[in-house]
C-alpha cells in the first residue's frame, strides 16, 4: 500500500519538475499558461495523495481554473510571446535561484520524512486538540473546516481581506480607463454565434451555480466552503462574460453590483467577529453568538463567515475577469 | 478595554470596505481621517497601559496556541504608536494632495487602498502569530503596490511593477521560513515557537528557515543589497503615499526582522551560532556609504530623498546586528526619528511638486525666497538625516556611535562618519540650488495648501522636539530594548 502511494507521488513529481522546465523553456505565452494549469493540476493531485482534499480542491479551482482564465484574458490584451532577456542580465537571477534551491535542500535533509508519524507537527498537542476536542468544541464532521473557520478564522479573516484588497487594487488601477477610441469596434464575433458553445453553456450555468452553493454550503461536511464556492461562482460569471460578451455580463453584473459585494463579504465577516464582541465574547469569538448552546453558536458563525468569503471571492473574481476584458485589445 | 488589541488592527482594516462602499471622495477622506484617529487613540492607550505588562487578546476566544493571539508588548506599542501617528498626519496632509493628483472618480478606492495598507502594517505589528504576520504582511503589501502605481508619471507603473517582483518574492522567503519552523516545532504561535526551537538548534531546516525569514525580511526593508525596489517606488509614487510609506513602511520590516530573530527564533541562534550579526554589519556599512553616496548624484530630490532612506535603514540595520541591548535601542531610537524626519522631507517634496509641478533640483532654484516656509522645512529635516545637533536625528545617531563604540566596531563607526559626510553633500547640494541661484520668472502653480504644510512643519517640529528633549522616544526604545535582554545570547 504504501509503496503505491509512494510510486504515484514520485510519478506525480517528475510530471511537476518537467512542467516546470516546460514553461521556464517556452516562450509562446499561450503554451506557457496551459502547462502552468497542469502544474497545478498535478498539484492538486499530490495533495489529493497527502489526503488533503480541501487543500486539492481550493488548487483545482484557483490554480487551475479562474487564474488560467485571467492570464489567457490579459494575454488577448497584450503580446503573446516572451522577449529575449540578454543573456548576461539572466546571470543573478540565475545565483538567485541556484542559491534558493541549494538552501532548500539543504534544508530539507533535516526535515521529517515524508509521511513520518512522529514528526514534530504530529507530535505537538495543538494536532490531537484539533482531531480530537473539536468535535466537542465545534461540532463541525469536517476538522479543516473547524481550524479554517474557528481556531484559525482571523487568518482567513486576513486571507480574505488579501483578496479584498487584490479586487481594489485592480479596480483602482483599471477602472475608468476612458475608451481612447469611440469608433473602436469590439470584437464583433461573439462566441454565442456558434449554436453548439451557446446551447451548451446555457445548459451548463444551473449545473455551475447550483454546484456552488452545494460547495459553499456543505463546507462543513466534506471538501470546500467560500473560497472555491465563490471561485465557481465566479467562473460561471466568467463563461457568461466569454459567450455572450462582456456588454451582456455587465447586464447580469453591474459595476456597482460588484464594489458592493466586494465590500460587503468583507463586512460581513467582520460583523460577525464584531457582534461577538458586542455579545461578550473576543473577535470572532463564535460561542458568544449562542451563550447557551456553544456548538451552534459555532455553526452559525462558520456559516456566516463562509458566506462572507464566497461573496467577497466570487465579486472580486468576477470584477477582476470584466475589467480585463473589458480593455481594448493592444494593435 | 480588553478589545484594544483588536479593536487597533480592526478599525482601518473595517474602514477599507466601508471606504470603497462610498462615492464621495470627501465621505471617503473623511472615514480615513477618522480610522486613523481611531487607530492612533487604541495605540495610545495600549502605550500607556505598558506600565501594567503586556497584553494579550485571544481571537475568536481560542487560547494560544490553538488560535491566534494578539501580543502587545514594550517591542511592538511603541511602533503601534508611530504608524498610527504617521497615518494620521498623512491622512491630514491627504486631502489637497490627493484631489491635486488623483481622479476625482478613483478617490474612494484610493483612500480604501489606503486604509488597507494601515491596518496591514498594523497587524503585523500587533499579531503573536508567525503565519498571521504573514497574511498582514501581504495585505501592506498588495495595497502598498496599487498606491505607488497611482503615481502621475507613467514610470509609476514601471516602479510599483518592479516592487511587485521583488517584493513577492520577499514575502514568498518569508513563508517558505515560516513552514520550515513550523515542520520543525508543529506550532505557529511566537511564543510556542519560542519554547520548542531551542530544543533544535543545528537542525538544518531550522538554519533555512532562519536563512529565508531573513533574506525575505531583508528585501521588504529595502536593506542594500535587495534595494533596487526602494528609490523609485517612493519617488513616483503620490505624495500622500510617499510620506507614509517612507515613515513607516521599511520600518514594519525592520520590526519584524527584530520580532523573528529575537522573541522568536532567539539571539543566540541568529547572532550567535548563526552569523546573521556580522553579515547585517557589512550590508550595514554598505548601504549607509554606497547609497548615500549614490544620493549625492541624484537629480531629482525624491530619488535623492529614496537612495537617502536605502542609507538610513544601514544606520538602523547596523545598532540592531549589533544585538546588544544599547545597539537596538539605538536602532530602535533611530527607526522612531527617522520615521519622522524622512516623513517630512517627502510630505514636504509633496508640497514643492504641487506648487513647482516637478521635484527635479533644478526647478528648486531661487526657493529660499518663494518659499522660504517649505525651504526652511527642507533645511531642517535635512539637518537631522545629516545628524546635527538639535535635530532627532543627532540624538539616534549618537547613541548608534556610542553603542559601536562599545563593542569595538571602529569600522562601522567610521562608515557611520563617513555616510554623514556624504549627507552633508546631499543635503548641501539641495540648499546650494534652493539659496543660491536665481529663481526662475515662471510663476508658481497653485497657492499653497494649508493642510500640507501645516503636516510638514508639524513633522519638523516633531523632528526638532524629540531632538532637545528625547525623553519620550529614548524612554520607549529602552523598553523595547530591556524586554527582549533577555533573548539576546
Amino acid at each position: 500500500m504504501t509503496s503505491e502511494i509512494e510510486l504515484i507521488s514520485l510519478v506525480l513529481f517528475a510530471i511537476l519538475v518537467v512542467t516546470a522546465i516546460g514553461i521556464t523553456r517556452l516562450r509562446g505565452l499561450y503554451g506557457a499558461v496551459m502547462l502552468a494549469a497542469l502544474f497545478s493540476l498535478v498539484i492538486a493531485c499530490l495533495f489529493v495523495v497527502l489526503d488533503a482534499v480541501d487543500v486539492a480542491f481550493t488548487e483545482a479551482a484557483v490554480g487551475a481554473g479562474i487564474s488560467t482564465v485571467l492570464m489567457l484574458t490579459v494575454l488577448a490584451l497584450t503580446r503573446a510571446r516572451e522577449a529575449v532577456t540578454p543573456r548576461r542580465r539572466l546571470w543573478p537571477a540565475g545565483i538567485g535561484s541556484v542559491l534558493t534551491g541549494g538552501l532548500l535542500i539543504y534544508g530539507s535533509q533535516d526535515l521529517p520524512a515524508f509521511g513520518a508519524r512522529d514528526s514534530p507537527v504530529q507530535r505537538h498537542p495543538i494536532t490531537e486538540a484539533y482531531l480530537l476536542e473539536s468535535q466537542n468544541d465545534i461540532g463541525v464532521p469536517n476538522t479543516v473546516t473547524s481550524v479554517l473557520a474557528s481556531y484559525r478564522g482571523y487568518d482567513t479573516f486576513g486571507e480574505l481581506a488579501v483578496i479584498f484588497t487584490a479586487g481594489t487594487a485592480v479596480l483602482l488601477l483599471l477602472s475608468y480607463v476612458p475608451r481612447h477610441d469611440p469608433d473602436f469596434e469590439r470584437r464583433k464575433l461573439l462566441l454565442a454565434d456558434y449554436r453548439i458553445l451557446r446551447v451548451v453553456s446555457k445548459i451548463l450555468f444551473p449545473f455551475i451555480f447550483l454546484f456552488a452553493l452545494y460547495v459553499q454550503f456543505h463546507g462543513d461536511y466534506g471538501p470546500g466552503g467560500g473560497f472555491q464556492a465563490g471561485v465557481i461562482f465566479a467562473s460561471g460569471f466568467v463563461l457568461y462574460g466569454l459567450v455572450f460578451g462582456i456588454d451582456n455580463a455587465r447586464r447580469v453584473v453591474p459595476r456597482w453590483l460588484l464594489r458592493v459585494l466586494i465590500s460587503s463579504g468583507l463586512l460581513l465577516y467582520g460583523g460577525v467577529g464584531l457582534t461577538s464582541m458586542l455579545l461578550g465574547g473576543t473577535f470572532l469569538d463564535y460561542d458568544a453568538l449562542s451563550p447557551s448552546h456553544p456548538v451552534m453558536g459555532q455553526h452559525v458563525g462558520i456559516l456566516l463567515v463562509e458566506l462572507g468569503v464566497g461573496i467577497t471571492v466570487a465579486g472580486v473574481m468576477t470584477a477582476i475577469f470584466f475589467v480585463f476584458a473589458d480593455r481594448r485589445v493592444l494593435q | 478595554m480588553t478589545h484594544l488589541p483588536v479593536l487597533q488592527v480592526l478599525i482601518p482594516l473595517m474602514g477599507a470596505p466601508a471606504c470603497a462602499l462610498l462615492r464621495q471622495r470627501r465621505a471617503a477622506w473623511t472615514l480615513f481621517l477618522l480610522v486613523t484617529g481611531g487607530a492612533l487613540v487604541c495605540a495610545v492607550l495600549l502605550v500607556l497601559r505598558m506600565e501594567q505588562g503586556s497584553v494579550r487578546y485571544a481571537l475568536g476566544g481560542w487560547p494560544a496556541p490553538r488560535g491566534i493571539e494578539y501580543v502587545i508588548d514594550p517591542l511592538n506599542a511603541p511602533m503601534l504608536a508611530l504608524v498610527s501617528l504617521i497615518a494620521l498626519i498623512v491622512a491630514v496632509y491627504a486631502r489637497p494632495s490627493v484631489e491635486a493628483e488623483i481622479e476625482t472618480r478613483r478617490i474612494p478606492l484610493f483612500y480604501a487602498c489606503m486604509c488597507l495598507c494601515v491596518a496591514g502594517m498594523l497587524g503585523v505589528i500587533a499579531t503573536g502569530d508567525a503565519f498571521n504576520a504573514f497574511v498582514f504582511l501581504e495585505i501592506t503589501s498588495l495595497s502598498s503596490y496599487a498606491l505607488i502605481a497611482m503615481g502621475k508619471r507613467r514610470r509609476a507603473l514601471l516602479a510599483a511593477f518592479r516592487y511587485l517582483i521583488v517584493g513577492t518574492i520577499g514575502a514568498t522567503f518569508l513563508l517558505i521560513g515560516i513552514a520550515l519552523a513550523y515542520a520543525v516545532t508543529g506550532t505557529l504561535n511566537m511564543a510556542d515557537l519560542a519554547q520548542r526551537l531551542p530544543d533544535v538548534y543545528g537542525n538544518r531546516a531550522l538554519t533555512a528557515a532562519v536563512a529565508f525569514v531573513v533574506v525575505g525580511l531583508a528585501v521588504k526593508m529595502a536593506l542594500f543589497p535587495l534595494h533596487s525596489w526602494l528609490p523609485g517606488a517612493y519617488a513616483e509614487a503620490p505624495s500622500a503615499v510617499s510620506t507614509l510609506l517612507a515613515g513607516v513602511g521599511t520600518k514594519v520590516a525592520v520590526y519584524a526582522f527584530l520580532r523573528f530573530a529575537l522573541t522568536v527564533f532567539g539571539g543566540s541562534l541568529v547572532f550567535g551560532l548563526l552569523p546573521v550579526g556580522s553579515i547585517g554589519l557589512v550590508a550595514a556599512c554598505a548601504a549607509m556609504v554606497l547609497a548615500s553616496a549614490i544620493a549625492c548624484f541624484q537629480r531629482d530630490l525624491k530619488y535623492l530623498l529614496g537612495w537617502s532612506s536605502v542609507a538610513q535603514i544601514g544606520y538602523i540595520v547596523a545598532g540592531l546586528s549589533l544585538a546588544t541591548v544599547d545597539g537596538i535601542s539605538a536602532g530602535y531610537l533611530h527607526m522612531i526619528n527617522h520615521a519622522v524626519t524622512k516623513a517630512a522631507l517627502f510630505a514636504a517634496a509633496g508640497v514643492l511638486l504641487m506648487r513647482l509641478g516637478s521635484v527635479d533640483l533644478q526647478a528648486l532654484a531661487g526657493l529660499g525666497r518663494r518659499m522660504p516656509w517649505t525651504f526652511a522645512a527642507i533645511l531642517l529635516a535635512g539637518l537631522g538625516l545629516i545628524g546635527l545637533p538639535p535635530t532627532a536625528g543627532f540624538v539616534s545617531k549618537w547613541a548608534l556611535v556610542l553603542a559601536l563604540v562599545e563593542q569595538g566596531q571602529w569600522f562601522v563607526v567610521g562608515a557611520v562618519l563617513g555616510s554623514s559626510l556624504l549627507a552633508v553633500v546631499y543635503v548641501g547640494r539641495i540648499v546650494e540650488i534652493a539659496w543660491f541661484r536665481e529663481p526662475p520668472e515662471t510663476p508658481l502653480l497653485r497657492p499653497p495648501a494649508v493642510p500640507m504644510v501645516a503636516m510638514t512643519w508639524l513633522l519638523v517640529l516633531m523632528s526638532l522636539y524629540f531632538g532637545l528633549s528625547p525623553v519620550l522616544p529614548a524612554a520607549l526604545a529602552d523598553g523595547a530594548a530591556v524586554a527582549v535582554a533577555g533573548r539576546l545570547r
